[in-house]
């Protein structure tokens, strides 16, 4: 994959230094134990929902005041490790960046991150947080 | 929920509560296993002494789509110090959707000494129980190479072929949009993994998380459970009947709900399911 983010392509590299999966889901452990749920009120409002996460992910795509992207992933379900090492990556891979970069991730970038051997439920639910920032960034990218 | 012992099931022992796991840790022929569909939730801590059976890369094998075979499930076990005497209990996430399919695959090789951990990886979580990332230290055993029982408890697609021509019964546990083809997949997933949408002809439609309590993941009682099976969907214990899903893994929960909970004699799962069937030529279909 050509073009990503430059932290997203870091963060790829350096999960390719653990070819043994056991040392890939380690590292991404490591990338979920870093998530803290963001400081916003609760309920979380419904459009903020991932559509098909069954984490219960939330995702808020801002920009700060040099026009960066701020992003905040909230996930309910505390069994959805894998969904919170995704929210850490894409929060620290788009953090600061124009609105426009978060359009070069493919969906596909889950595999990558996690492997392929995922059933399709989670892929799916791991792509959605994928394409929600994408939309989310996107619109902001449109208005700038 | 009531107790395990007063919920009426048909084959009560094969059900393990959440304390009677915590009692049994150190049980030397007790080994937990987890199986879940996050790959990251094993090892992000686990029952204390509990193993993890991934469905992917432990049950299936490698190139052709079926289950690995013999060699392979004595490797399996062997590794994780499983004998034939040894009770494997199983738990996982998504209301132990994996967990039944693992028990299952194992039921396959003829390890019936196997218990389910009732309300799965999400009850012991929400009891605040104790999780742990220390691997367990294992003593490889010597487990004997079985031979794989594909008749009993497994069916292909020409068994469904002919279970349909002799007017057999199907339980179809998709969501209900995927039952009438209005949807190819479950809500929300992708629309892929089948080129016809529907069901197979006569498939009753009983969504298998009917047969849980969604706040916790427990099992139904026997009495709830029959209302639903044997009143709302019409099928008798005494019957012939085949369930199945998208690839086997939702069908596999039905599957153990109707042989272990409620004692039906014959009930296969057809874990090529509608991935096979709603992508082969000319087999029937009714939407």
């Amino acid at each position: 994959m050509s073009g990503l983010p430059p932290r997203l392509q870091s963060i790829l590299d350096d999960l390719s230094f653990f070819p043994e999966r056991t040392e890939r889901i380690q590292a991404l452990i490591s990338l979920a134990d870093r998530y803290s749920a963001p400081d916003r009120p609760k309920p979380y409002p419904e459009e903020h929902r991932v559509p098909g996460c069954e984490s219960e992910a939330f995702v808020w795509v801002e920009t700060d005041s040099d026009g960066g992207l701020v992003i905040d992933f909230a996930v309910e379900n505390p069994q959805g490790i894998s969904a919170m090492a995704m929210g850490v990556i894409l929060g620290d891979a788009l953090r600061g960046e124009p609105p426009a970069m978060a359009a070069r991730i493919p969906e596909e970038i889950v595999y990558e991150i996690f492997g392929r051997e995922l059933s399709m439920g989670k892929s799916m639910g791991l792509m959605g947080m994928v394409r929600v920032t994408k939309f989310l960034a996107g619109r902001l990218a449109g208005r700038g | 929920m009531t107790s395990i012992e007063t919920r009426g099931y048909v084959n009560a022992e094969i059900l393990v509560s959440t304390d009677w796991v915590a009692e049994n840790l150190n049980s030397p022929n007790v080994r937990i296993v987890e199986s879940n569909e996050d790959p990251l939730l094993y090892v992000s801590g686990h029952i204390p002494g509990a193993v993890e059976i991934d469905w992917t890369r432990d049950l299936n094998d490698p190139v052709r789509r079926d289950y690995i075979d013999p060699e392979a499930f004595r490797a399996l076990c062997s590794r994780l110090g499983i004998t034939p005497e040894t009770t494997v209990v199983f738990y996982g996430d998504r209301s132990n959707w994996w967990a039944t399919y693992a028990l299952w695959v194992f039921t396959l090789f003829g390890h019936t000494n196997v218990k389910l951990m009732d309300g799965g990886r999400l009850k012991w979580e929400k009891e605040g129980r104790t999780l742990t990332r220390e691997t367990p230290s294992l003593t490889p055993s010597d487990y004997p190479s079985v031979q794989r029982d594909d008749q009993s408890n497994r069916a292909f697609r020409e068994d469904v072929l002919r279970h349909l021509q002799s007017e057999g019964k199907l339980i179809d546990v998709r969501s209900p949009q995927e039952f009438t083809g209005e949807r190819l997949h479950m809500p929300e997933y992708p629309n892929e993994g089948a080129l016809r949408g529907g069901h197979i002809p006569g498939a009753r439609s009983v969504p298998w998380a009917k047969a849980v309590n969604p706040e916790d993941g427990t099992f139904r009682s026997a009495e709830e459970l029959r209302a639903l099976y044997l009143e709302e969907a019409g099928v008798q214990p005494n019957e012939d009947i085949v369930v199945y899903c998208r690839i086997g893994e939702r069908s596999s929960h039905t599957w153990f709900v109707l042989k272990h909970l409620l004692g039906f004699e014959q009930v296969r799962n057809y874990d090529g399911s509608w991935t096979e069937w709603g992508n082969s030529v000319g087999v029937p279909i009714e939407r």
